[in-house]
């Protein structure tokens, strides 16, 4: 309950930022929130279910493929497109999650990566209706104000933030932290771990594939250098885990940490990535829970 | 003619992809590690090769590459591998996630770095051989063949160390009941260790002769780890003749693929194979469970 209100009041704070900064900062920030939400959804698997989803881009890019096609190929309009995009990564999320859950750790790993390089082939070839390599350019965006743009973008982060938590810290969530952390134990004691995964799966797929059809209407392209390379599954996965893992709110502050520092580390060029990934190979060495754990355990003493 | 170069080819490319697979699954069979950084591993060690070729012959640089790939191994190991296993901030049930995303992460800053230095062109590594040979009437480079024969030469030792010396033996002990092994008093990080000194020199072999085979660009370090993994989970888990098997049946469908149909969906019906047989047969082909 107070990390929810803490969570609120800081989403509070942050609506009067582009009262205060230029256009440049609040795109930065826009698809900061967008990618924040990513990562929440990628820590309900990863923390809460015991799950290595090392598809995130799998769920991401269903969701911004499928509201992207709705509206070029179909003409659907921008609300309708985020919907039908979210609809077909849940469909997709559950054709992968109800056979692969059956499969744990490693080969739930595996089989979630080998989709996303099906994806990637998908997109390569259906390029007549994709536009391939180089992406598809929309007919509708979000809105052409970029202040507008951010509050969607922290609003959508608050909703989601604020379901994901309450989820994770209802009885539901207990129950799927549970079957996480021993499967046996919590099947022994009657629950039914498969239904229990499969909804937060479901859960996960909602809200990435929603981020990832609002976040092709904010660029107005979709393209999968950005929505469904593997290197963007790995950003997520950085993110989650340097802002602690099994928080929710610990995702949002790292995936911040993550875009706020690519882009202060740019004049280091290509070694940008090389400085990111060792940051939180440290953090993984050293601070396991990540930035929100150190900032508890400092709290704490 | 066509059916001929297929086998051919299809034999050389198989025998790499079995030699890339078999230090991966050795890991998991022995140490229950899976390695992600392997792609990363295999490209370190060809581009060693590459950017020493100059200076050390083809011979000296291909050993430079094997031991850039024993270094990395080692690497590896006492960075990552072994510090989340000992963490006492990781709790028992996580280390197996941590230690695949370690990997990962680790894996990325190899790629990038190479990325930084060498570009993120592909490199060929010089052959040790020139020349071809004409085998059953296919024009074939003399690199393939040397290529698909130490690729054997590197599995059939393999095979006499873990069956015929005591160590070996004692290494496939460890993959079957490690508390037993410890039990009969060997130190199992010592077991642990020589996995890792057989696991880099393995990924040695195999990146320098990719990298003379078919060459390697930092891009593709992923997709390397990606191919490794599903020929293993094919193959079943820790199963050595598994991932062989695996190997031969992802190459020659990729082979097949490739010139039968088209080269751009080489690596599509390989994919739909591993997702069918995780589902129906988790364990994979030869895998225990």
């Amino acid at each position: 309950m107070r990390t929810a209100l803490l969570f609120l009041a800081t989403v509070g704070l942050l609506a009067l930022v582009p009262l205060g900064v230029s256009g440049y900062v609040i795109g930065l920030l826009t698809f900061a929130w967008y990618f924040g939400v990513f990562a929440m959804s990628w820590d309900l698997l990863f923390g809460y279910a015991g799950e290595v989803n090392f598809g995130p881009t799998f769920l991401i890019g269903l969701g911004a493929y499928g509201a992207g096609m709705l509206n070029t190929l179909l003409g659907w309009p921008v609300p309708a497109c985020v919907l039908g995009g979210a609809g077909i990564a849940v469909v997709g999320g559950l054709l992968l999650a109800v056979p692969a859950l059956r499969l744990s750790g490693p080969y739930f790993g595996l089989v979630t990566l080998v989709a996303v390089l099906m994806l990637q082939q998908g997109v390569t070839i259906g390029a007549r209706w994709t536009g391939g390599e180089i992406g598809l350019a929309l007919d509708d965006v979000l809105s052409i104000d970029e202040r507008v743009n951010y509050w969607v973008a922290l609003a959508f982060l608050g909703v989601s933030g604020l379901v994901l938590l309450a989820y994770s810290r209802s009885p539901a969530g207990l129950i799927l932290q549970a079957c996480g952390q021993d499967r046996v134990q919590a099947g022994a004691l009657g629950f039914n771990v498969a239904k229990h995964k499969v909804a937060a799966f479901c859960l996960s797929a909602l809200f990435s594939g929603l981020s990832g059809a609002m976040l092709v209407f904010y660029y107005g392209t979709v393209s999968p250098g950005t929505v469904v390379d593997i290197a963007v599954g790995v950003q997520v996965i950085i993110a989650a885990v340097l802002g602690g893992r099994r928080t929710i709110v610990g995702a949002v502050i790292g995936a911040t940490f993550l875009v706020v520092a690519g882009e202060q580390l740019r004049p280091l060029g290509q070694l940008a990535t090389f400085v990111v990934s060792a940051v939180a190979l440290a953090a993984i060495l050293f601070f396991p829970d990540g930035i929100l754990g150190v900032l508890r355990r400092i709290r704490r003493q | 003619m066509l059916a001929t170069q297929i086998l051919v080819d299809g034999f050389a490319i198989s025998a790499l992809y079995g030699l890339g697979a078999v230090g991966f699954t050795l890991m998991f069979g022995v140490s229950g590690v899976l390695n992600l950084s392997h792609g990363s591993t295999l490209l370190v060690a060809a581009v060693t090769a590459w950017a020493l070729a100059d200076r050390l012959g083809a011979y000296g640089s291909a050993a430079a590459g094997v031991g850039a790939g024993v270094a990395v191994a080692f690497v590896t190991y006492f960075m990552i591998v072994r510090p989340i296993g000992r963490s006492r901030a990781i709790p028992a049930a996580e280390t197996e996630i941590f230690i695949l995303t370690g990997t990962l992460l680790w894996g990325i800053m190899l790629q990038e770095a190479v990325a930084y230095w060498f570009t993120t062109s592909p490199h060929t590594v010089r052959p040790l051989v020139d020349g071809v040979v004409v085998l059953a009437g296919v024009r074939t480079p003399w690199n393939e063949v040397v290529t698909a024969g130490l690729c054997w030469a590197a599995i059939g030792l393999l095979y006499l160390l873990i069956n015929r010396t005591r160590t070996g033996k004692a290494l496939l002990a460890a993959s079957m009941n490690p508390r037993g092994l410890t039990l009969l008093g060997f130190e199992l990080s010592r077991i642990h260790l020589l996995v890792w000194a057989i696991y880099g020199v393995l990924a040695g072999v195999a990146g320098v002769l990719l990298g003379s085979f078919l060459g390697v660009s930092s891009d593709n370090a992923g997709t390397l780890t990606a191919s490794a993994f599903s020929i293993v989970v094919l193959g079943g888990l820790g199963s050595v003749p598994g991932s062989l098997i695996a190997a031969y049946a992802v190459g020659y469908i990729e082979t097949l693929t490739a010139y039968l149909i088209d080269p751009s969906l080489r690596t599509i019906p390989a994919l739909l194979l591993l997702v069918l047989v995780v589902y129906i047969r988790p364990a994979g082909l030869l895998g225990r469970r």
